[in-house]
């Protein structure tokens, strides 16, 4: 399976993509003073603080991150056995009256992004809620879009795509295969 | 796991699993909704023939944060005091569809004979029996020592806990050894000869008749309260004798390393156990505890009753 996965972008790519992401979103929100990233665990919390690093170079300011774990919020809960939660962390700044973007790392049914918003509603009241994602590939469930893509990536619903951070997986790099199955 | 009957069922990995879930649960009581979703649709029974405050109160409000729906059966005044069977109680709840069944019971082994018989196809959770096990309280014992004296993290290798009390009577006591030996901590009871289970040399623990002797080499002592009703059965000749050889007053809370915590499981018998002036100090973490409980008690909620449900083998 390994073999036959295609890289689709590597480190640079990334990180110019990292970097566009982060143009838009200031210039969305007109500066950084009122934004928050929260990114959802584990890669787009990672992604979420590449982003706001990124902010902070362009801005000079210093742009609050977290991230929401959105396992008690899913909707397939009952598909699997219970799994362990990842971390919640709410920055003190919190949410509300707050342009709030949700970090992920790939957006494909859009069930995730769903559940992130149920569990945003539960935390306070954001002025706006935006998405980034690092891939875009497609296959939507949910009526859901993304505010800012690093890549769109047409895919087919037996590919698999997986994004590797050097945070989480030393390396960074997209790449697309066939699925393991 | 399927169900929760015994803290000897809980190997290292699900105990620090069942702490670390709690230790992300707990920020839930910080919002302003204090409310999650995962377990809507699900039916939680408080079964409980013993009589219980905190117990039930803290299964019921941890059920109701994760939105399950919440019975509350207690046998005084139901059809239990008309003459009914455990079994038929339980076949009338499996027809009210319960998914998880909490279960307080006066005979040690009565949530076991609840989850191996096939009356119910729910989860069982033990919440204290007879003077068997009381799995709940020795996780929240163990994530307020971890949260204390560990960084709230891992394991709790290493530390040093003195049990004292009526370790005979105490299910709070034989969970607690099972629970902190598996997770590397070094336990002590201390009790008077008569109060010190027969056998107890077997157990995965040290143990000594003199509180004075233990309390300078511990990180946190627990004290268990005397049940009146075991005034009658003389263990002891006076309260006063017992308050004097085995309680916490603050002249041997000095004798404590400054980093030692005071706790107990309650309901506190001021002046027995423990003194007021102890109880009421910055070391004691008892209202911690009762905090701690209820994101203990939605941890096991949700790993027993928020995935699928593991077949009946």
């Amino acid at each position: 399976m390994e073999a036959r996965a295609r890289i689709v972008l590597d480190d640079a790519d990334i990180g110019r993509a990292i970097r566009r992401i982060a143009h838009e979103i200031v210039e969305k929100a007109r500066g950084s003073e009122d934004l928050l990233l929260l990114g959802i665990p584990t890669r787009g919390v990672a992604l979420a603080h590449r982003i706001a690093t990124a902010i902070d170079e362009i801005e000079g300011t210093h742009v609050p991150v977290g991230s929401l774990d959105i396992t008690l919020y899913r909707d397939d809960l009952r598909l699997r056995p219970a799994r362990a939660l990842e971390e919640t962390s709410i920055p003190a700044e919190g949410v509300d009256g707050r342009i709030v973007v949700l970090v992920d790392d790939v957006l494909f049914s859009g069930r995730t992004v769903r559940a992130a918003l149920d569990a945003l509603n539960d935390i306070g009241r954001p002025a706006a809620v935006r998405l980034a994602v690092l891939v875009d590939r497609g296959h939507r469930e949910l009526p859901i879009r993304p505010d800012y893509v690093g890549k769109n990536l047409p895919t087919s619903l037996e590919e698999q795509v997986r994004v590797a951070l050097i945070e989480v997986d030393g390396t960074d790099q997209v790449t697309i295969g066939e699925e393991a199955r | 796991m399927r169900h929760l009957l015994s803290a000897a069922d809980l190997s290292r990995g699900d105990a620090v699993l069942i702490l670390d879930t709690a230790a992300e649960l707990a920020s839930v009581t910080d919002r302003s909704i204090k409310k999650l979703p995962t377990l809507r649709g699900r039916t939680v029974v408080n079964l409980f023939f013993e009589d219980s405050t905190r117990t039930r109160i803290s299964f019921e409000l941890a059920a109701k944060r994760l939105s399950a729906d919440v019975i509350n059966f207690a046998a005084k005044g139901s059809s239990v005091s008309k003459g009914e069977s455990l079994k038929d109680t339980a076949l009338t709840l499996e027809a009210m569809g319960a998914d998880a069944v909490v279960i307080r019971h006066g005979a040690s082994g009565a949530p076991h004979r609840l989850a191996t018989s096939d009356w119910i196809q729910g989860s069982v959770i033990n919440a204290g029996d007879g003077t068997h096990e009381h799995p709940t309280q020795a996780l929240l014992d163990a994530f307020t020592l971890r949260h204390h004296l560990r960084d709230g993290s891992g394991d709790l290798a290493g530390l040093r806990v003195a049990i004292v009390g009526d370790i005979l009577h105490s299910r709070v006591a034989r969970s607690n050894v099972l629970l902190l030996q598996t997770l590397g901590a070094d336990v002590t009871l201390v009790a008077p000869p008569t109060l010190m289970p027969l056998g107890v040399e077997s157990w995965p623990c040290r143990f000594s008749y003199r509180i004075d002797e233990v309390l300078p080499d511990v990180d946190a002592v627990m004290m268990l309260r005397v049940q009146a009703e075991r005034m009658q059965d003389a263990y002891f000749p006076s309260a006063l004798e017992y308050s004097r050889l085995f309680g916490l007053d603050a002249a041997r809370m000095a004798h404590l390393p400054e980093h030692a915590i005071v706790m107990h499981p309650g309901p506190m018998n001021r002046g027995m156990e423990i003194s007021a002036d102890v109880a009421d100090s910055p070391r004691a973490v008892m209202v911690e505890q009762v905090a701690n409980g209820v994101s203990v008690r939605m941890a096991v909620l949700y790993l027993l009753l928020g995935g699928r449900q593991e077949e009946t083998s």
